[in-house]
């Protein structure tokens, strides 16, 4: 058993990597209980004030609205959009097929700041800074890749015969992709659906740039607080993402593990 | 340039030059169909991608006038050069810290059993369920000099260490960020290695280092390097972290870009520097594209 010690060692590390993992994400939650306007680690006392600011503030519940409405925008748009291009490109046989993959995911690894500066002229050519419009055409663009990273992976493991035989049957294109094809790759479209939402509603770089005092999204006010005057209501706001995202992930387990059973 | 790749095969003309018009038709049709579901997409990514770019480019040669003036400026100023080789460092530390962390952290989600590895994968994944920029505050908490860190420092009876607005705190939080990035891919290239291999090794009289040095390793490779590519490129464009942890000695080009444009509106001397590293991004890319391939040729011979 000279394997032991080795053992315990590695344990030992990955509970150490664990830590460093999860850690900023509780250390937020007791903090947003703090009673006094600061940011030292352990808070003191007990207090509701940084929720009841956030849910009264017309600052932080407009950036709030502002970012559901644009990230909704976004989930539809780039998970139409994003869907139709992955259904084209798993029917396209020759080679040009990997280049407008590869072309189409570039958003993933141009570098933030780049694109926003970019996007920052065009709009001020355009008028569109601090316009909805604007912001769901950047976050539609950011989160295409996402939108067609999820339908091509269950579109890899679609079986085409299933269209084949279904039009042998008298269906026509519309009734087999409506009847056969939909219905297989829905997970895909749905976590598309969710990361693409994720995206828009996380999305801070080129929000900081193409933001206006009238619309501004609930990162962008996140930044602005943190960099002003380490405002508390913050970590309360954290802790309420944190919250709602736990729960719909464990909604999303049970509903699929049911589904799965039956 | 991918559209003008496949309009030969739309045109579909080398058919029989039959009388039924119906037949070619329909063919055309079909074949062309599938690329113009992409067409949208397309068309968004050249709008509000290609264009900014071009732009971003274009300024960088002719803002205030045109030549190559912003470049020689970004070159020949050791402020820049200083930045952009700093970027460069801490992408690397980023990269090396993730490959350190990640590697026996992805081998013991594929040696527990299933109830741990949930426990690990849901590790792993929980960051991701709290907005970036908090977590970039929650970094701040605890980096701070009166923050926890310090404070455990302390309790075991060393001196505090300066963490907070320097580049060995940009390091821990970066690394934070970006380990998932490193560790999934890992774990999916560890779940494929056939352990009975170290096994014959062992069996074959090999100690357990050599095992694992000639035999593990080696297997393990291609899920360090698309794991440390995926790091390092995206460790480059960081613009956040360094820019709430780090001070003046921790910025990084993305910092520097910012300001030029935002505060000094210096489009085009912003532009050169969003030039460089966007060029910096892609040819470390192009580097990397063997390495891919030939991860995917080792993952289809398994």
């Amino acid at each position: 058993m000279r394997q032991t010690p080795f053992r315990i060692l590695l344990g030992l590390f990955c509970l150490l990597v664990a830590v460093w993992l999860v850690m900023p994400t509780l250390v937020i939650i007791p903090m947003s209980f703090n009673e006094k306007k600061s940011l030292a680690f352990p808070p003191s006392g007990f207090s509701w004030q940084w929720y009841a600011n956030f849910f009264t503030n017309p600052d932080w519940l407009s950036s709030f609205f502002n970012s559901l409405r644009v990230a909704g925008l976004v989930a539809v748009a780039a998970t139409l959009i994003g869907t139709l291009a992955s259904l084209g490109l798993s029917r396209m046989k020759h080679s040009g097929a990997g280049l407008l993959r590869a072309i189409l995911i570039t958003p993933m690894i141009v570098p933030g700041v780049v694109l926003a500066i970019g996007i920052y002229a065009v709009y001020l050519d355009y008028q569109l800074v601090g316009t909805t419009t604007g912001f769901v055409i950047a976050h539609t663009m950011l989160a295409i890749p996402f939108v067609i990273i999820a339908v091509s992976a269950s579109l890899e493991v679609f079986d085409v015969r299933l269209e084949t035989a279904a039009a042998s049957l008298g269906a026509n294109r519309f009734t087999t992709f409506r009847t056969v094809t939909l219905p297989l790759i829905a997970p895909g479209i749905l976590s598309g659906l969710l990361f693409a939402f994720v995206t828009s509603f996380d999305e801070i770089i080129v929000a900081l740039f193409i933001t206006s005092p009238y619309l501004k999204t609930l990162p962008v006010q996140i930044f602005t607080s943190i960099t002003r005057d380490a405002d508390p209501t913050v970590t309360a706001v954290g802790t309420i993402i944190f919250i709602a995202t736990t729960l719909i992930i464990s909604a999303g387990l049970i509903i699929s593990s049911k589904s799965t059973r039956s | 340039m991918s559209q003008t790749s496949h309009t030969p095969t739309a045109g579909g003309d080398h058919s029989r030059p039959s009388g039924a018009v119906q037949g070619p038709q329909r063919r055309l049709r079909l074949a062309a169909y599938p690329s113009l579901l992409a067409m949208p997409a397309l068309l968004l990514l050249i709008a509000a991608m290609g264009y900014p770019l071009l732009t971003v480019t274009l300024r960088s040669f002719s803002d205030p006038a045109w030549g190559l003036q912003n470049y020689v400026w970004f070159f020949s100023t050791p402020v820049n050069v200083t930045v952009l080789w700093r970027t460069f460092s801490i992408a690397a530390w980023v990269t090396i810290v993730c490959v350190i962390a990640a590697y026996p952290y992805a081998y013991l989600m594929t040696a527990v059993e299933p109830r741990l590895r949930l426990v690990l994968i849901l590790c792993v994944l929980v960051p991701f369920w709290v907005s970036g920029v908090v977590r970039t505050l929650a970094w701040v908490i605890l980096l701070q000099d009166s923050g926890i860190i310090n404070s455990v420092i302390r309790l075991l009876g060393f001196d505090g260490v300066k963490l907070i607005r320097t580049q060995t705190g940009v390091v821990i939080g970066m690394a934070q960020v970006l380990l998932p990035f490193m560790i999934l891919p890992l774990y999916s290239v560890m779940r494929g290695i056939d352990l009975r291999l170290v096994q014959a090794a062992r069996s074959l009289g090999a100690r357990p280092a050599r095992a694992f040095l000639e035999i593990y390793l080696p297997l393990s490779l291609p899920g360090v390097f698309a794991g440390a590519i995926i790091v390092f490129i995206l460790s480059l464009g960081f613009y956040i972290t360094p820019a709430l942890l780090g001070g003046p000695r921790s910025t990084m080009l993305s910092t520097l870009v910012q300001s030029q444009v935002l505060s000094l509106l210096n489009w085009g001397r912003g532009g050169a520097m969003g030039v460089v590293l966007l060029v910096a991004t892609f040819v470390l890319l192009a580097l990397a594209a063997p390495l891919m391939r030939q991860r995917h040729k080792q993952a289809s011979r398994s």
